[in-house]
Order: C-alpha cells, then sequence, then structure tokens
C-alpha cells in the first residue's frame, strides 16, 4: 500500500506532534524568561506594505515573497521582526515612556539557496529593548540571551560580540574615504581576508586596518583596536561573569543587516556550523519611524536551537 | 595535531597542501600511503573533489579547508571565511576560441550572441554580463576544450596552468580572467569558536 504523496513547496515543511512537542519547550522555557524579565510578546502581521520595511531598511530586509494585494499595493512576508516591531513602538507606542521591553515568537519568511537544507519559513524567538542606550541595556539584552539559551538547556553555546561601529571608525581614523573605503568594507563583508590584504596594500592603508578585524578572543584583542573598541571594553565591564565567560570578542563581526549601529553580537554552538541567532544595537532605527530612541534586540532561530540541542545531546 | 577538522583537495592540490599540514604538525604519512580512503580520523583529514570542500567547511563538517580561489569565486554565495593565499597551483582563468579569425567575435558581431562552454557557468556569465556581451553559456562538466572543436560552441572559459592543453587543441587565449591559487577557508562558526587553534595554524603558515 502505498501513500499519496502531495508535494509542499521546497524548503518547507511539515512539523508533526513529537517534534512539536519539543519546539514547543524551547518557546515555552524562553516565554518564561522574557517573561521573568518583564518583557511582553507582541504579534505583528506576517504580511507588511514594502514602503514600511524600506523606511527601516534600504532593501526592506530582503524580503523574498511580494505579492498584490487587491487594490495594488505591494505587501511583503516579512523577513525579519525588528523593522516591524519598530513600526509597533512608533505607531502603537507613540506616548508612552521608555524603556519598552518587547518580545516576539513568530515566523519569519527568507529566500533559500539551492540543496543547503534551508527554511523558507523559520520561527524567531527573540527581544527588542527600546529606550535603553549603551552599555546597559545592551548588557540586558545579552544576559536576557545567555539566560533563554540556559533555560532551554543549551550548554555548550557562545556569543561572538563585536561593533558595527568599529571598523567605520578605524577607517576613519586611517582617512580611507570614497573607492578604496568601499573596496575594504566589501571585502570584509564577503569574508575574504586575502582580498583585505590586497586592498589595504593598494590603498597604502596602515596595517591595523588589516591585523584589527582578525582579532577573535578575550577581552585582551580590545587593547589591539585602541580608542575604537571603547564601547566593547565599558559594554564587557557591565557584563555578570557568567555572561562574560560566553563571549568571544569578534572584531571583524558583521552582520547583513543595514541598520545597526553599535554592539552587535551572533550566537554559535559547536553542535552547528551555522549561527543560531544574532542581534545588535540599532539606534537610528526607531528614528526613522518618527520616535528617536536608542535600541536593542536579538533574534533565535528556534529551529536552529533545537538541531544544536538534540547534537549536543547526542 | 591541531584538533581542527580539515578537508582537503583530491587532484592537483593534494601534494602541496599535505605538505602544508606537515608544517602545522598533522601526521600525514596514512594519507600518503592510502589512496582510496577518503577519512582518516586520527588526523582530523577528509579528502574529496575540490570544488566539495566549500560545501563541507560551510556546513561545518569540516573546520579548515584548502581549495583553488577558481572554486572559491565559481562558489561566492558560499558562508566561508577566506583566511590565507597559499600561493600554490598557479593557473589562470582565461577565455579561449580557436585559433585564426576569433570566431566568438564573429558571431556576437553576426548572430548578437555566442555561445561559450564551462566548467565555470556563474564565473563565466558574470563576467560577460560585466564587460557588455550576450553570451549563451553551456555548461559541461569535462574535456572543455572539445566543445569548440565540435561546433557546439564558438568559445570556452576555463581554468590553464601552462597552456598546453589549449595550444594542442588548437585554442588561442583572447582574455584572462584572473589569476588563482590554493586559498585556506573556514567555517564561520569554527572560526570563532575554535580561534586559537586557527590562528596557531594561521601564525605556522605565515612564519614559513
Amino acid at each position: 500500500m502505498g501513500a499519496v504523496i502531495h508535494p509542499i513547496p521546497s524548503g518547507t515543511r511539515d512539523v508533526l506532534p513529537e517534534e512539536m512537542r519539543e519546539l514547543r519547550a524551547i518557546t515555552e522555557a524562553m516565554r518564561g524568561v522574557f517573561d521573568e524579565a518583564g518583557y511582553g510578546e507582541v504579534y505583528t502581521p506576517a504580511l507588511e506594505h514594502e514602503a514600511v520595511l524600506r523606511t527601516g531598511d534600504a532593501q526592506a530586509a530582503r524580503p523574498a515573497y511580494r505579492l498584490f494585494d487587491e487594490s495594488g499595493q505591494v505587501l511583503v512576508l516579512r523577513s525579519d521582526m525588528t523593522i516591524p516591531i519598530a513600526r509597533v513602538v512608533a505607531t502603537r507606542y507613540a506616548d508612552v515612556e521608555p524603556p519598552l521591553r518587547l518580545c516576539y515568537v513568530s515566523r519569519a519568511y527568507r529566500a533559500v539557496r539551492p540543496q543547503r537544507g534551508e527554511a523558507r519559513e523559520q520561527l524567531q524567538a527573540g527581544i527588542e529593548l527600546v529606550g535603553a542606550g549603551a552599555p546597559d541595556g545592551t548588557a540586558e539584552a545579552l544576559v536576557l540571551l545567555c539566560r533563554a539559551l540556559d533555560a532551554v538547556g543549551l550548554r555548550g553555546y557562545r556569543v561572538g560580540l563585536g561593533s558595527a561601529a568599529l571598523y567605520p571608525a578605524l577607517l576613519d581614523a586611517a582617512g580611507v574615504t570614497g573607492a578604496a573605503r568601499r573596496k575594504l568594507l566589501h571585502e570584509l563583508v564577503t569574508r575574504d581576508f586575502v582580498g583585505l590584504e590586497r586592498e589595504v596594500r593598494a590603498a597604502g592603508a596602515p596595517e591595523q586596518l588589516l591585523r584589527v578585524p582578525q582579532l577573535r578572543g578575550g577581552p585582551e584583542v580590545l587593547d589591539a583596536a585602541g580608542e575604537a573598541a571603547a564601547g566593547l571594553r565599558e559594554l564587557h565591564a557591565q557584563l555578570p561573569d557568567d555572561v562574560a565567560g560566553r563571549v568571544i570578542f569578534d572584531l571583524g563581526l558583521i552582520r547583513d543587516l543595514g541598520y545597526y549601529t553599535g554592539a552587535i553580537f551572533e550566537v554559535y554552538d559547536s553542535a552547528l556550523g551555522v549561527p543560531l541567532g544574532g542581534g545588535g544595537r540599532y539606534d537610528d532605527l526607531l528614528g526613522r519611524f518618527g520616535r528617536p530612541l536608542p535600541a536593542v534586540g536579538w533574534g533565535l532561530e528556534v529551529e536552529r536551537v533545537h538541531v544544536a540541542l538534540v547534537g549536543e545531546r547526542r | 595535531m591541531s584538533g581542527l577538522t580539515i578537508a582537503v583537495p583530491r587532484g592537483a592540490l593534494m601534494r602541496d597542501t599535505l605538505d602544508v599540514l606537515d608544517r602545522i604538525g598533522v601526521d600525514t604519512h596514512e594519507v600518503r600511503a592510502n589512496d582510496r580512503k577518503l577519512l582518516f580520523r586520527e588526523a582530523g583529514i577528509v579528502t574529496m573533489r575540490p570544488s566539495d570542500v566549500p560545501t563541507y567547511v560551510e556546513a561545518g563538517a569540516a573546520d579548515l579547508g584548502i581549495t583553488g580561489k577558481d572554486v572559491l569565486r565559481e562558489q561566492s554565495e558560499r558562508e566561508v571565511v577566506e583566511l590565507l593565499d597559499l600561493g600554490y597551483g598557479p593557473c589562470r582563468m582565461v577565455f579561449a576560441t580557436q585559433d585564426g579569425e576569433d570566431p566568438a567575435a564573429e558571431a556576437l558581431r553576426r548572430l548578437g550572441v555566442m555561445r561559450v562552454a564551462t566548467k565555470y557557468p556563474k564565473i563565466a556569465a558574470r563576467h560577460f554580463q560585466a564587460t557588455g556581451r550576450q553570451a549563451e553559456i553551456v555548461e559541461v562538466k569535462g574535456s572543455v576544450e572539445l566543445a569548440p572543436l565540435t561546433g557546439l560552441v564558438e568559445a570556452i572559459v576555463d581554468l590553464t596552468a601552462t597552456g598546453i592543453t589549449l595550444r594542442e587543441n588548437g585554442l588561442v587565449i583572447r582574455e584572462e580572467l584572473f589569476a588563482s591559487t590554493a586559498r585556506l577557508i573556514a567555517n564561520p562558526v569554527a572560526y570563532r569558536t575554535k580561534a586559537g587553534a586557527i590562528d596557531r595554524v594561521l601564525e605556522t603558515l605565515r612564519g614559513g
């Protein structure tokens, strides 16, 4: 007897009860941590106006799926939760005294690259802390990140910590502008240190621009970046020991979304070859929606946390 | 012994790669002695086709890998960290057509499009797009030189070290796209979580 197979799109999947129970255990553990820390859960629509997302990011956080509604407006399936929440804060909490503590457990939608087992639809769990600046707000967000992962039961995770402002500050200090600056940033974004060395030499730029972004390790690596790492040093001083012990400073860390302004972070687990999630400071994003407030947030991909959890226990 | 898993390319880059591994203290005796075996758990070595190296490294099945820049350019969407130019395995990515009057130029002039055979469809497509020429890319898996001789295409884009195979098949190099050498790459997660071990490898290789 053969079952009739009705296909679903590549990169999507059905979740059956056994897996669903395990995913739920993860999201409930995270919700417990969010709740205890005073973060209120919000839900925003999966469909947004493309123009609104574009307000937050020039590429509208690169949505993969666009459609027309019945009146011809362009809608997108959100690829990111941070911009929708920035919109909510600016429109629904316009008169509320900051700080605002919000969290979500929602699905986001991305394009997949073929044959990588990537998902078009991911369950993301995360927080946004609006109206709390650096370093206090960033420290609170990082502590909550570790508490959430601890509550889930993940043991071997590490947090890569860098700053979106660090390399630009080094470029400013070295007076690298225009085309040379764009080339250096391109090599860094594409993680090509052979190319970075070539461009640093071609621009006659100081050796520091090649050496500093390759530094990863404990707080001692911050010394090499001097004044440009002052923000990360202040942040490090605010972290409790157990959280600081999870941190790997990475002075070349870059996130692929354009709205980050300060500290940025990624979560790693040795059981998985890709990051579990990440986040950072976005102090200019709320201003673009008309309510200038500093903010920090992060999101974890629940399915990846699950894979890491299964991998760690194997 | 570095404690790292390293993806090693079989073929032209293998011998030099094993010499590099000797320098960083990996025991390569068993690999050198055994041509059929693919996985050497003790030494932390997995051997594979050069074009598979980015796949294993991106997924984290290997922490480090060694492959040609040609492979990295063709698979530029792979999320790997390019750490070091190892210098060996020098070759060039070239655009070549049959000797005499350039048949590709004639095709472009009279038909508006040329047909190009290659094992590197993305590199070729990007090159002709960047230089404003219409090209129909024909992907082949082996012996690219055969394609223009049989009338399948007017031109090829291929990797060449000495140019001898091209010459023997009556082909001449019309353009050079870029030069390629062996590169050391890392998985982005291992690059952070195993930073110490990876930096020691880099120090040794830069120092020698």
